[in-house]
C-alpha cells in the first residue's frame, strides 16, 4: 500500500460495513452516510449515543459504528431525555420517521422539545410507514395513495397532515428547526450541513435541535427512484416548504 | 440508631436515592403524588436528575434511557399509571435493562378508585406487558420495609439485569410511620454493557430485537434461564406464630398485616393461627409455603383483591381443598374482627 494517501473519498468511521437492509434508492442509507460523515468531521463518535426507532431504521444499531440502543415506537425522544440528562456530556441524537415521531410519538417530540432537551433529532419524513408496507402516515399528503388510503388520502375523512416544524417552531424550547429535502445533489450537501449544525448547536449545550428531511419510499410509492425525487421536488416540497423555520442558536 | 417520621412515599424515595439512584422521572396520581414531590427536591439535592414527563409512557421510556446509560433509574406510580408503562417494562425485561417501578397500588379496573387495594398481583408477578418475561416484585407490609425493600430492589436490578417492582398500595403511600435510614451506597456495580460512548472500546448497542429465524427463541430461553436462577436464589417471607398452629392464614402486605392483627386477637380466644406472609411475589415461595401448609389442615389467604395470590397458593399446596378464601376488592380494606370471623369460620 501506498504511504500518505490523502483519501478524498471513504467510508465513514461511524458507518459499520454491514450491508443495510434498505431497499434499493431509499433515502435512509444517503441520510446515515452524510449524519456518520458529520459525527466524523466533528470528532464525536465515541461520545455519541443513537437512538433507533421502530420502521425501517430500526437496525440502525448495526449501521452506525458507536453506541446506539433502540426504542419503542415513538418513544426516542423520551429515552434520549433519560440517556442525555444522565450523561450530559455525550451528544446524543433520535433517527425516527413519520409514524414514530409525528404520530404514536407526538407527545413525546413535543414535550422533549418544550423542556428543551439538549438532543439533536434527525426526523425522516417520507409520508409513509415504510416497514410495515405502506400505510398512511400523518405525513401522508392530501390525495397521496397508500394501503390504507387506496382511493388517496381524503381529508375529510382520513384528516390533515401534521406540518412538524411550522408546529414545533410555536414551542419556546427549541433552538434550531430546518426542513430540507434529498432528491439532488445540492439539497443532499445542504442537509449536511443542516445536520451539521444541529449536532454542533448540541456540543456547544444551546439546546433542542430538530432537522427534518423529505425522502423517499419508492418501494411503497410504487415508482422508481428518480420518479420518487421528482415526488420529492414536486409534490413533497410544495406542502412542506423547506427552509430555517428557527435559529435561535446562531450567537448565542 | 435515629429514626425519622416518614410516609411511604417518601421512605420508598429516600431509600432508592440512599441505594444510589440518580434517576427518577414521574407522572402525578393518587395515592403517590407525595412520590415525585419528594423527589423534585431530594434528587437535584443529591445530584441525581429529577424529570416530571408528560405521561407515564413517556417516564418508563426516560428510565429506559437513564437505565441504558447506566444508571441507577427508577419510576413510580398507582396502577392506571402502571398499565401504561407496561410496554416500558417489557422493553426493559426484553433489553435486560435494570430499573424499579414502584406500584402503589389503588382500586381497579379502569379508573377504578383512589383506596388501596392488591389487585395488581397478576400484574406484577406474571409479566404485565407482552412477551415471555418476569419482573421481580417485593410487597413490603410497614413502613421501614418499603424503605428497605426500594433499597434493596435496586441491587437486584442490577444483579440480574431485569426490572424490579415494589408493590405496595393507596395505605404505605400515605401512611406515616418511624423509619430507620440506612447509609448510603458508596460502591456501585459497574455496568460495562451501558452506553456512555465508545471511547476504548468497541461500540454497544442495546436491543431486544431479533430477526433471525431462532435468535429470539434463544435469547428467550436465556431469559427464561435466568428467571429460574432468580427463582431459586430470591425467594422472600417471613412466619409468624407457625410453630405450634392448627390452621395457617398466607397474607401479604398490607392485608398481612391486619390480618396478623386478627391472629394475635385470635390468640387471646385460644386459636392457635400462624401467618405466612411472602414478601418477594414472584418468585414466589412456594416451597417454603408448601412444608409450612402440612402441619395445618385448612388455609386461609386473605387478599385485598377477588383472589390472586390465591392462584400461587394453590399451586404450592395443590390440595385445593384446604384452601379457603377471604377477599375485598375495588378498595375495600378488611378489619381485624372481619378476619378473625373468617378464622373462625373455616
Amino acid at each position: 500500500m501506498k504511504k500518505n494517501v490523502e483519501y478524498l473519498y471513504k467510508k465513514p468511521e461511524s458507518l459499520t460495513d454491514e450491508t443495510t437492509i434498505y431497499c434499493a434508492g431509499c433515502g435512509h442509507g444517503i441520510i446515515h452516510r452524510i449524519m456518520a460523515e458529520v459525527i466524523d468531521e466533528l470528532g464525536i463518535r465515541e461520545k455519541t449515543i443513537g437512538i433507533a426507532p421502530v420502521g425501517c431504521a430500526v437496525l440502525a444499531y448495526d449501521y452506525f459504528n458507536f453506541d446506539v440502543t433502540e426504542a419503542a415506537h415513538g418513544r426516542p425522544p423520551a429515552v434520549a431525555t433519560g440517556i442525555k440528562r444522565s450523561l450530559p456530556d455525550r451528544i446524543v441524537f433520535t433517527y425516527q420517521g413519520d409514524g414514530d415521531l409525528a404520530a404514536i410519538g407526538t407527545a413525546e417530540i413535543i414535550h422533549a422539545a418544550a423542556r428543551g432537551e439538549n438532543i439533536t433529532v434527525i426526523f425522516v419524513n417520507n409520508g409513509t410507514y415504510g416497514m410495515t408496507k405502506g400505510q398512511m402516515a400523518p405525513t401522508t399528503l392530501p390525495g397521496q395513495r397508500t394501503t390504507t388510503t387506496t382511493k388517496g388520502r381524503n381529508t375529510a375523512v382520513h384528516g390533515f397532515p401534521i406540518r412538524v416544524c411550522e408546529l414545533l417552531s410555536t414551542i419556546d424550547g427549541t433552538v434550531y428547526l430546518e426542513r430540507t429535502k434529498i432528491d439532488s445533489v445540492p439539497d443532499v450537501i445542504k442537509t449536511k450541513r443542516a445536520i451539521k449544525k444541529a449536532f454542533t448547536y448540541q456540543m456547544e449545550n444551546k439546546g433542542f435541535s430538530l432537522v427534518e428531511v423529505l425522502s423517499n419510499c419508492p418501494t411503497n410509492w410504487k415508482m422508481p427512484p428518480s420518479q420518487s425525487f421528482e415526488w420529492i421536488r414536486t409534490k413533497m416540497a410544495e406542502f412542506f416548504p423547506p427552509g430555517v423555520y428557527k435559529d435561535a442558536g446562531a450567537g448565542k | 440508631m435515629k429514626k425519622v417520621i416518614l410516609s411511604g412515599c417518601e421512605a420508598s424515595a429516600e431509600g432508592a436515592i440512599r441505594a444510589g439512584c440518580s434517576f427518577y422521572a414521574g407522572y402525578p396520581i393518587t395515592p403517590q403524588n407525595r412520590f415525585p414531590e419528594y423527589m423534585s427536591d431530594r434528587m437535584p439535592e443529591s445530584g441525581g436528575v429529577f424529570i416530571q414527563a408528560e405521561s407515564e409512557v413517556s417516564a418508563i421510556n426516560m428510565v429506559f434511557g437513564a437505565a441504558a446509560a447506566g444508571a441507577r433509574a427508577m419510576t413510580s406510580s398507582s396502577s392506571p399509571g402502571i398499565s401504561l408503562k407496561q410496554e416500558g417494562i417489557s422493553y426493559l425485561a426484553g433489553c435486560e435493562l435494570p430499573a424499579v417501578i414502584v406500584n402503589m397500588n389503588r382500586g381497579g379496573p379502569g379508573l377504578g378508585d383512589v383506596t388501596p387495594s392488591q389487585s395488581d398481583y397478576f400484574q406484577s408477578t406474571r409479566g404485565g406487558g407482552h412477551g415471555d418475561y418476569r419482573t421481580i416484585t417485593l410487597a413490603p407490609w410497614s413502613v421501614q420495609e418499603v424503605y428497605d425493600l426500594t433499597y434493596l430492589s435496586f441491587d437486584l436490578a442490577d444483579k440480574y439485569r431485569n426490572p424490579v417492582i415494589l408493590l405496595a398500595d393507596g395505605m404505605l403511600a400515605q401512611m406515616l410511620e418511624p423509619v430507620e435510614l440506612l447509609a448510603g451506597k458508596k460502591r456501585l456495580p459497574k455496568k460495562k454493557w451501558a452506553l456512555t460512548g465508545c471511547k476504548g472500546r468497541m461500540p454497544n448497542s442495546i436491543k431486544s430485537l431479533f430477526l433471525t429465524p431462532g435468535v429470539l427463541e434463544t435469547h428467550n430461553w436465556k431469559l427464561a434461564r435466568k428467571y429460574h436462577r432468580i427463582s431459586e436464589r430470591e425467594q422472600i417471607y417471613n412466619t409468624y406464630l407457625c410453630a405450634d398452629m392448627d390452621m395457617l392464614v398466607v397474607s401479604f402486605g398490607t392485608c398481612a398485616r391486619i390480618a396478623f392483627e386478627a391472629i394475635r386477637i385470635a390468640r387471646e380466644k385460644n386459636i392457635k393461627a400462624g401467618l405466612f406472609r411472602p414478601v418477594s411475589l414472584w418468585p414466589f415461595p412456594s416451597e417454603a409455603l408448601k412444608n409450612m401448609a402440612e402441619k395445618v389442615r385448612k388455609i386461609l389467604v386473605v387478599e385485598m383483591n377477588c383472589g390472586q395470590m390465591l392462584d400461587d397458593v394453590k399451586i404450592a399446596v395443590k390440595n385445593n381443598s384446604r384452601i379457603f378464601f377471604y377477599g375485598r376488592p375495588g378498595g375495600g380494606v378488611p378489619t381485624p374482627e372481619e378476619i378473625l370471623k373468617e378464622i373462625k369460620r373455616i
